[in-house]
């Protein structure tokens, strides 16, 4: 195993170069859009929400930011990772490599992404006036487990993608939704209270609750967020794991 | 020692399910009872093996299942049935200019090429000039690869997969690349690797090429394996077929027919040669012409004609 990661090890950081390489291609500004796209989304988030639907509640910008930057995080991996199989193709068809380091090499690119957009989250958090204390290294968790339940669900969805081509529409119609049922910019209290515990059922939700829990509230979230956060993330790469080995060889005939 | 042994090798496409129809009529169709998938076997049953510094030439007309075997044996595809055993390094140089990113630059390309192919960073750091320099890029090192000319891309593929030192080397139409001095320039490559005793698979349309290089050769038909023995009977076999148009009814089915076709073909070119030589030979006639025309003369031959001519070539 450790030879194979040895092996690998620069056919990985190649494609990691390659991925971050492309992303930025042609554009100006490069990877300043990486910081500056996440900070016009919440600009126009809050902007909407506190103006027009006047909501406003304490640190409401931190709040969606939360959201967006966890959402952001998901929906840039999940599609990175489902087409990075088709993507490919035409490398694995003739070069025999493992097809996963496609798809870890997304993951890691988004990633790199979302760590710069989370040091713009700490700006924003400092600016608000948020307290800082030894509690924020909890954060470190909720974000290992989105990267692993990212990848999980990365993989078995680049293992459909290469079967069924409908999957791309279907998934991006079901981000949409994933994006409303999330809490991204409402608080779950607009709901009926007898369902708010749905929302525990929706990993993404989990994820955001956690990192507010801890920047918004001050506290550390209870061990069933912790549990929550880590068993969807095993649940998800277990499934994409068993997929891929499954489909493997398969992925060949259909690309 | 036995380096390369394809045992009972089958491969199968699937046609006619998802990827062709789609999610809506896959769905429809299995309610209906009507899906169904159709079969397509690419290779069935190939066998061969390969000695420590063997040649293999494959030979066969298009849609023989010559690439798709090659991809069996470089574990790119994991054959539905039988097995491919290997023993040592393996290298493959597959239609090489696919693969590139277009929008990286040439230097880029190098380095995330040589990482596909399992090079060090630090065997491509000491090994990127002479790289460039054999696929005569030095101008274009930072130019995007789409800006790249095509013989340009297989050059540069070309050089990248041929840095290797493999116990087993695969190539597929690789000898056909860049200008007719890069051709040379590869050939020769491709000669000094094969010196130094490796085994070797190389799947060309050139029975020439075929003839020069290797000394063992595969004939695939349909995904069926015809013949498989030494390179120049089973050449002169492929030959003659060739020169028939296509008729299946040229196609050996056992190890004697082989070696009759062979013969047919030998005592053909014989001919030619003696007609030539004469200067009897029909101006402006093709070649394909004239060697369509001495098998048609050899198969009005009696056997006692033919015996001679025979002798004539054994004695050589």
């Amino acid at each position: 195993m450790l030879n194979k990661v040895k092996r690998y090890q620069f056919l990985f950081t190649e494609l990691v170069k390659r991925d971050f390489k492309k992303k930025y291609k042609g554009t100006v500004l490069g990877v300043i859009w990486s910081l500056l796209a996440p900070l016009l989304n919440v600009l126009v988030l809050a902007l909407v929400f506190t103006t027009v639907f006047k909501r406003g509640q304490e640190h409401f910008i931190i709040y969606i930011f939360s959201g967006t930057l966890v959402m952001s995080f998901y929906t840039e991996c999940t599609q990175g990772c489902m087409r990075s199989l088709m993507q490919n193709a035409s490398i694995f068809t003739k070069i025999n490599v493992p097809k996963y380091l496609f798809m870890m090499s997304k993951t890691i690119q988004a990633f790199i992404n979302f760590s710069l957009t989370f040091i713009l989250f700490i700006v924003f958090c400092l600016i608000d006036g948020i307290s800082f204390g030894p509690h924020m290294l909890t954060l470190l968790y909720p974000v290992f487990w989105l990267l692993v339940f990212n990848f999980g669900v990365g993989m078995i969805l680049a293992a459909m993608f290469v079967f069924f081509r409908d999957v791309e529409y279907l998934y991006s119609v079901f981000l949409t939704l994933l994006n409303y049922v999330s809490a991204i910019f409402y608080p779950i209290s607009i709901i009926p209270e007898k369902f708010q515990w749905l929302f525990k059922l929706n990993p993404v939700y989990d994820y955001i609750y956690y990192i507010r829990t801890v920047v918004i509230d001050g506290v550390i979230p209870s061990l069933e967020t912790h549990l929550l956060c880590a068993g969807f993330a095993l649940v998800f790469l277990a499934i994409g794991c068993i997929v891929y080995k499954k489909c493997n060889h398969e992925f060949l005939y259909y690309v | 020692m036995t380096v390369l042994e394809c045992k009972n090798v089958s491969i199968r496409y699937k046609t006619g399910d998802l990827k062709s129809i789609g999610l809506k009529d896959y769905v429809i169709g299995k309610l209906t009872g009507k899906y169904k998938v159709t079969e397509f076997w690419a290779d069935k049953n190939i066998s061969f093996s390969l000695e420590k510094g063997d040649m293999l030439g494959i030979v066969g007309t298009n849609g023989a299942g010559k690439s798709t075997l090659l991809k069996a044996v470089t574990g790119i595809m994991i054959p539905t049935e039988g097995e491919v055993v290997a023993r040592g390094k393996i290298a493959a140089l597959l239609e090489l200019a696919s693969g590139f990113d277009p929008d990286l630059t040439v230097r880029e390309n190098t380095y995330l090429r040589g990482a596909l192919l399992g090079y060090t960073k630090k065997f491509i750091d000491e090994k990127y000039n002479e790289i460039i320099a054999f696929a005569e890029l030095q101008d274009f090192q930072d130019y995007m690869f789409k800006q790249l000319s095509s013989g340009m891309k297989s050059r540069l593929a070309f050089s990248i997969a041929c840095l290797v030192e493999p116990d087993i080397i695969i190539l597929d139409e690789v000898l056909s690349v860049g200008d007719e001095g890069f051709k040379d320039k590869s050939a020769h490559r491709i000669k000094s690797i094969l010196a130094r005793g490796v085994t070797g698979v190389l799947v060309s349309h050139s029975v020439q090429q075929v003839r020069d290089l290797c000394n063992k050769c595969l004939w695939l038909d349909h995904g069926k394996q015809i013949a498989f023995g030494p390179a120049y009977v089973v050449c002169n076999a492929y030959s003659a077929y060739l020169f028939s148009d296509k008729n299946p009814d040229y196609l050996p089915k056992n190890e004697e027919e082989l070696y009759e076709a062979s013969n047919r073909f030998r005592v053909a070119w014989r001919l030619g040669v003696k007609e030539k030589a004469a200067k009897l030979n029909p101006p402006n006639e093709t070649e394909t012409k004239r060697i369509k025309r001495l098998l048609g003369i050899v198969d009005n031959m009696t056997p006692e004609e033919r015996k001679v001519i025979q002798d004539e070539i054994d004695k050589r």
